[in-house]
């Protein structure tokens, strides 16, 4: 119960208490402190009425506390009179203080891990080692990653605020980055960064109701996570070809597909609505065969207008392979500057074992091989080696 | 109110023709008639180049002042602008003016405290 609460308040609790002392790291203590509040007197005590409001409020006083303790500590006797108990703190209001805490912790002038590391600890909730854990780092590292994110919003001044509205289109694309790296990281085997990240996506998609970028990344991340169960067989990558169709969660395909309907009412397509289009179709074939690669490839097109990427233009020309075949497909390949990129190869070598060129696709392979660390991918390109 | 250093990042070597400088400069001038408006304005001037400085340096009791600066270095800060604005954002905004005019990147630096 408590546990639960933590992961779906946390973030709230933070970003009250950020407004209303006006510093984050004032707010992650405070929030903290509730918690072991929390944990010491609900089994004895029972759950509060409202948990929520329980913690916000148990946190506002924690901090109080703290502060004014720090103040007569410090000989500061006026200051600490002036911290004073009020009522219950006022939470929601017509701007969620998530949307500001998530604009201050995606900061630009903040590295994009620390970015990543600080949207997961107070907007996420999850705990240092939980962070550490997830991107492979020791607990010290991400520890001192996150004082020193913390440090920087404090020394520079970065604002609490959401951006002004000239603003808001770049800002609220650096956050859409963090949450979808968050989701990629978690992709090939740390279920529990995805599933965290779609949590995002979603607490995002409740702020930003209207922004067709946030439907659509929230809709891709949907779309892919259908596909979870059926992407791993004995350990294994297997290809969307190959899947095993009937093990994609349709509940979570039905809802990245009317997210991806809404976005086409709105009618202001961005690279995130795009690609989940593009996964939209894959969804609607029954199997392989009727994938529409034509539709999938007009998107390719529209993608590489607004988003010109070489991994765009590279899984553009996996879908010209399976219109026009292996060698009109492998002609693109060969010309995009992407070595160190271990799809470059992985999908160069598919290509040239379909045109029979053995030897060839055996090097490719094994250049795959050596640019890739996660085991599944690893047992998936051993396989075709072979 | 917060106090930020902004500081121009200059490449070593010739400024450019009195053509391309005099529009950077007339634009310079524009950002900072628009900040004295705004009272955000507290300094702002160019360096001369590092050849022109001294370093002075202690040695046991002994201080010697010696010709040029630390090192060389292919980029020095060319001149610095202190402004007092709300937050970083409000910073940035006026570093990007700053980028814009004279096309070099400026370091944005807080100093400590408040005013």
């Amino acid at each position: 119960m408590i546990e639960r609460v933590f992961r779906e308040e946390h973030g709230r609790a933070v970003a009250v208490l950020a407004r209303v002392f006006g510093d984050v790291d004032v707010a992650e203590e405070a929030v903290q402190d509730a918690f072991v509040e929390a944990v010491r007197r609900w089994p004895s005590d029972g759950a509060p009425p409202s948990p929520a409001g329980w913690i916000i409020t148990t946190a506002r006083n924690k901090a109080i506390d703290r502060l004014r303790r720090e103040a007569l500590r410090d000989g500061k006797h006026a200051q600490a009179a002036l911290v004073r108990e009020g009522g219950p703190v006022e939470v929601g209001g017509v701007e969620d203080d998530r949307l500001r805490l998530i604009f201050t912790c995606c900061h630009p002038a903040l590295a994009m891990r620390a970015r990543v590391a600080l949207t997961l600890r107070l907007l996420g909730g999850l705990t240092t080692a939980e962070i550490a854990r997830a991107f492979l780092v020791p607990e010290a590292t991400m520890a001192q990653r996150l004082v020193r994110a913390k440090a920087k919003i404090r020394d520079a001044r970065i604002p609490y605020r959401v951006p002004e509205k000239a603003d808001l289109p770049g800002r609220l694309s650096g956050v859409l980055a963090v949450i979808y790296l968050v989701f990629n990281e978690g992709y090939p085997g740390r279920g529990e960064l995805g599933a965290e990240a779609i949590r995002l996506g979603r607490v995002l998609r409740e702020l930003m109701p209207d922004e067709p970028e946030v439907l659509g990344l929230l809709a891709l991340m949907l779309l892919v996570e259908s596909r979870k169960a059926a992407r791993i067989r004995d350990g294994a990558l297997v290809l969307l070809g190959e899947q095993d169709r009937g093990l994609w969660d349709r509940g979570l395909v039905q809802e990245g597909q009317s997210l991806v309907r809404r976005c086409l009412e709105i009618n202001r397509p961005g690279p995130y609505q795009i690609q989940a289009a593009m996964n939209a179709v894959h969804s609607d074939a029954a199997n392989a065969q009727d994938t529409k690669w034509g539709q999938i490839l007009e998107l390719y097109d529209q993608l590489l207008v607004v988003a010109p990427t070489p991994v765009a233009a590279l899984n553009r020309a996996v879908v010209v392979a399976e219109i026009d075949g292996p060698e009109v497909g492998l002609a693109l390949v060969e010309e995009l500057d992407l070595g160190r990129y271990y799809l470059f190869h992985a999908i160069r070598a598919d290509l040239l074992r379909r045109l029979g060129r053995n030897a060839e696709a055996a090097e490719a392979y094994a250049a795959a091989i050596a640019r890739t660390r996660n085991e599944s991918e690893r047992a998936f390109l051993g396989k075709r080696r072979a | 109110m917060k106090l930020y250093a902004l500081n121009m990042i200059q490449p070593v070597g010739d400024p450019p023709p009195p053509e391309v400088l005099d529009k950077v400069m007339a634009d310079i001038a524009e950002i900072r008639q628009d900040l004295e408006m705004e009272e955000s304005w507290v300094f702002g001037r160019g360096f001369h180049g590092p050849e022109a400085s001294t370093m002075v340096r202690c040695r046991g009791d002994e201080v010697v002042a010696t010709d040029g600066p630390w090192t060389e270095g292919k980029e020095h800060i060319g001149g610095v602008t202190i402004i007092q604005v709300e937050d970083l954002d409000a910073a940035l905004k006026v570093a990007a003016r700053f980028c814009k005019a004279t096309g070099l990147p400026m370091e944005v630096r807080p100093f400590q405290g408040e005013v």
